[in-house]
């Protein structure tokens, strides 16, 4: 039986505005494995960054069960919840902006290992900084340095750092690397790679560049305005794509590569659909170029249509041939 | 691994380095940031510098009415007390009036903006619109008010010169920590186990200060504006004490004849006012451009 | 006679702050034929926007200073142009696309008035012709002309770019320079508006400089390449000759620094260390220190670009070794 360490059944977080209720994240499940990394990639407004957070309650979900571990996390009171923390951290996109501007290096780092009493003493506390900034690849040097001072990279790295900081057991990454500069992406991907496999640790990895998460995740999910469309093993979905969507997003990306023959690029008509008060047909149906009268009428359920392979699609059994 | 390139900016300042040299280029912010310094310790040590019973308020009817001259360089007024000792002993008042008053304003008002900003909801609603209305009565009429009620007393001056400066307070710190709060590292911290209390305190609110610093220093200077609106109206503080709006008020008989008795304290209000003045836009500048950093 | 669109020669921009000089631009030569797209790669600070920003002089000076040999557009000498003149040029010679889609556009004028002001101040027509054409513009980028009297905040990103690029081509300039043009687009919008730019190119046989760092866009969309570090290009080529025939170390290590989808090999290479600081440029060539090649007199002395083959072009010092080659050439022969 596998040791399953997350599981979420039937998110939903809902956004009420001026115009109607937001489906930000619409009955989303799935469950992952100790030790593993689930990547969630769609475009914006799919809802990936707030599964992310509703998942650690950075943002209450709306309805919906977060298993953590054995525990059932969306019941605990704010007190409890807070005691979960150490053991479910996130990474954030923005190296600016996630880090205190009046903290130095170390001041954010040790933050937590204060606030949570995990160490008490003054120079355990220093030597265990001096630790986790060795882990994550930052001179010893920058300990007393602010966050205007450092390049993007370095910011990330403290990010890291500080995530690592409680000993966690799973962590939530939510665009680590879309800020950063190719080169730089390259270095922090191997760091998240080798504390991956150093520290046993179970991700979620979102983001929406599709090849940065071929390298580093072994389950895909793919979502679309709010709804889980097709999740599978990382090479199951780049070799065998079913949802027309998954395919669309597999097509549009540059390859950069010359000389070689390229399949006929996808191209999507029409813009993305709002999220607000969505009819109950196949969200993606109105941009999809193979659509049946079902599609229009109701949303399609998630199917396991090959071994691990899941899709939310009417006309399934077209694509799986190809 | 990086070894021999250097690192991207070479400047190890903090922020608060890097906005005392922005400050210490901006020559009208360093003219009034001495003025200031100077009154400061004018204030601090004016009981060493003069006797308070012979030099402030000490009568000598027979050196009454006498103009600026090598004794008195000021002059004297029509009880013969000296206008330059207490024109000088008057700083005691405006500083602390200044300084006691900004502070009631600002713990309150930060305070209260500091709970709608975070919290939202209906408590935000709330503080607001009583912020309004506190804020549309005209600032003399409140003090006027206040002072009435409550007796004529130092203290009472500086209550209600506080109570005034609240409602900007209140504004600044609301809108402040509304931009601070959609940053990520507020969500941060949450994430690493902070309770609010904690997070307003140790992560929002100091990324808040800027706006606020300059907000206290400007609000000194109407503060001490207002004190001596109402001593001139007699509300202020009580005769003998020095206070320059007195001794606006009391020179406005003799002002045909003896118009130096109404001219000093009107320098001296004008100059600590300026001085403040650029002293709090030269703080705004050196403080802005770090914030667009 | 088919003159050369773009002739930019030993253009050099500094910025001078109270402390330090940036030097963002060290010496950049640019060629550019008609109908031609080059992309110019780079990271973060390799001087890419500045080089774009020159070419329409909009650079601020002070801070920055902009020195610059030669630089003609369809034979027409910019450098030399005041003011006035420069106005005129900048939409019908030379356009710009720049990078944010959401900030470009002027929240408070229909999208139809802000490419029909293009149109007025470049070219001889009243209100309605000008108002048709730019209903003719949105037709042109896939909007439907009836949305000209809706204002920006009604559209989403990538339709904000689609109208930013009928502004920009509303005169038909022969030069259009595109600046991260897809970066804050999704994946899928992007590959709707680089479709799109291929297509306007092709009609109006524009030459277009496509400012990028995702080498995907530019195997997709360019005839050569140029790559920028450091204020400086240090490799340039057709497509085929930079991509299967790489010369440069730090083109080698962008490659390898790419996950690439159809290799899903276990680590990246990345380059280590990082882009050196344009206020404290090293003596030798910028990326020796981060150089898995660099020799001693990497660190002495500055390259410049020598000619291999043709059109392609290198700065590396370590070529003056005949028997040199980096990993990716040998590889790809």
């Amino acid at each position: 039986m596998a040791d399953t360490i997350l599981e979420v059944k039937n998110l939903k977080k809902y956004f009420k505005t001026a115009r109607g209720t937001l489906h930000a994240v619409d009955d989303v499940s799935f469950t992952i494995e100790r030790g593993k990394t689930l990547g969630i990639v769609g475009e914006s407004g799919c809802g990936k960054s707030t599964t992310g957070r509703a998942i650690l309650r950075l943002l209450e979900p709306t309805s919906g069960k977060v298993v953590f571990d054995g525990k059932d996390i969306t019941s605990l009171s704010a007190a409890e919840m807070r005691k979960m923390r150490s053991d479910m951290q996130i990474i954030f996109q923005d190296p600016f902006s996630s880090l205190d501007p009046r903290k130095t290096v170390s001041q954010t780092i040790a933050e937590p290992i204060i606030e949570n009493k995990i160490l008490k003493d003054k120079k355990a506390i220093e030597a265990r900084v001096k630790e986790l900034m060795e882990t994550v690849g930052l001179a010893q040097r920058l300990v007393n340095t602010y966050p205007h001072e450092l390049d993007g990279g370095r910011r990330q790295r403290i990010g890291i750092a500080r995530a690592l900081a409680m000993n966690p057991k799973f962590i939530v990454c939510d665009e680590p690397v879309s800020a950063l500069d190719v080169s730089i992406q390259a270095q922090i991907l191997n760091l998240l790679q080798d504390l991956k496999e150093q520290m046993g640790l179970t991700f979620i990895f979102i983001t929406h560049d599709l090849s940065v998460v071929n390298h580093f995740a072994d389950e895909i999910a793919v979502m679309y305005l709010g709804q889980l469309i097709e999740k599978a093993p990382t090479e199951e979905l780049f070799d065998h794509p079913i949802h027309p969507y998954t395919r669309a997003l597999l097509s549009a990306i540059p390859i950069p590569e010359v000389g070689i023959s390229r399949p006929e690029r996808i191209l999507l008509k029409g813009e993305i659909s709002s999220p607000i008060d969505p009819p109950d047909e196949c969200r993606f149906a109105k941009r999809c170029i193979y659509t049946c009268d079902q599609c229009h009428q109701s949303c399609p359920k998630l199917m396991e249509v090959r071994p691990g392979h899941f899709v939310s699609c009417h006309l399934w059994k077209d694509f799986l041939s190809e | 691994m990086a070894k021999t390139v250097k690192n991207a900016p070479r400047k190890a300042r903090s922020q608060m380095a890097e906005v005392l040299h922005q400050f210490r280029k901006n020559k009208g912010a360093m003219l009034g940031g001495m003025i200031v310094l100077v009154i400061i310790f004018i204030a601090v040590f004016a009981d060493f510098l003069l006797d308070y019973d012979t030099q402030v308020i000490g009568q000598n009817l027979a050196e009454r009415l006498q103009s600026p001259n090598a004794n008195h360089w000021f002059g004297t007024d029509e009880l013969g007390r000296d206008i330059f000792c207490r024109i000088l002993y008057g700083t005691r008042f405006s500083c602390s009036v200044g300084l006691v008053a900004v502070t009631i304003g600002l713990v309150i008002g930060v305070t209260l903006g500091a709970i709608a900003g975070f919290f939202g909801g209906w408590l935000e609603e709330l503080i607001m619109r009583c912020t309004d209305i506190l804020g549309a009565v005209p600032n003399m009429l409140m003090a006027i008010v206040i002072v009435s009620v409550l007796g004529q007393s130092i203290w009472n001056l500086m209550l209600a010169v506080g109570i005034t400066s609240v409602p900007q307070f209140v504004r600044i710190t609301r809108a402040a920590v509304l931009t601070v709060r959609n940053q990520e590292y507020v969500e941060a911290s949450k994430a690493i186990g902070l309770n609010n209390r904690k997070i307003i305190f140790k992560h929002i609110l100091p990324n808040c200060l800027s706006p606020i610093i300059v907000q206290a220093t400007l609000r000194v200077a109407s503060a001490i504006i207002s004190a001596s609106s109402l001593s001139f109206l007699g509300l202020g503080v009580p005769a003998p004490s020095p206070e320059w709006g007195a001794l606006l008020s009391g020179g406005r008989k003799y002002i045909r004849d003896y118009s130096y008795m109404t001219l000093f304290p009107g320098l001296a209000i004008m100059i600590t006012v300026l001085a403040l003045n650029l002293m709090g836009d030269g703080l705004r500048d050196a403080l802005d451009p770090k914030l667009k950093k | 006679m088919a003159e050369n669109v773009l002739e930019l020669k030993n253009l050099r921009v500094k910025y001078e702050l109270e402390e330090d000089t940036v030097e963002a631009v060290n010496g950049v030569n640019i060629q550019l034929k008609q109908g031609e797209t080059l992309g110019l790669v780079g990271e973060t600070g390799a001087g890419k926007t500045t080089t774009a920003l020159s070419l329409l002089r909009l650079i601020d000076s002070p801070p920055g200073v902009m020195e610059c040999d030669k630089m003609e557009i369809c034979g027409e000498d910019v450098l030399g142009m005041n003011e006035s003149e420069l106005e005129h040029i900048r939409g019908t010679l030379v356009s710009m696309i720049f990078q944010d889609p959401m900030t470009s556009l002027n929240p408070v004028f229909t999208v139809g008035q802000q490419i029909a002001e293009s149109l007025l101040r470049h070219e001889k027509v009243n209100h309605e012709e000008a108002w048709k054409k730019a209903e003719d513009m949105l037709e042109l980028v896939g909007i439907p002309r009836e949305r000209a009297i809706e204002y920006p905040h009604q559209f989403s990103g990538g339709m904000k770019q689609r109208v930013i690029i009928a502004i920009a081509l509303a005169c038909s300039p022969k030069l259009l320079i595109a600046d991260e043009p897809t970066t804050a687009l999704d994946v899928t919008i992007q590959a709707q508006i680089l479709h799109l730019m291929r297509e306007l190119k092709e009609k109006k046989n524009t030459s277009v400089i496509m400012i990028t760092h995702d080498l995907g866009i530019v195997a997709e969309t360019c005839d050569r390449v140029a790559v920028m570090y450091a204020g400086k290009i240090i490799e340039e080529g057709t497509l085929d000759e930079v991509f299967n025939h790489t010369l440069h170390p730090y083109t080698e290590g962008l490659f390898n620094s790419l996950p690439n989808i159809k290799n899903r090999t276990a680590r990246l290479r990345p380059i280590h260390g990082l882009m050196p600081d344009p206020t404290d440029l090293p003596e030798g060539c910028a990326f020796a220190p981060r150089c898995n090649y660099a020799t001693e007199a990497c660190k002495k002395r500055r390259p410049d670009l020598v000619t291999f083959t043709g059109t392609h072009k290198a700065a590396c010092l370590a070529y003056e070794d005949k028997d040199f080659h980096i990993e990716r050439g040998k590889k790809n022969g």
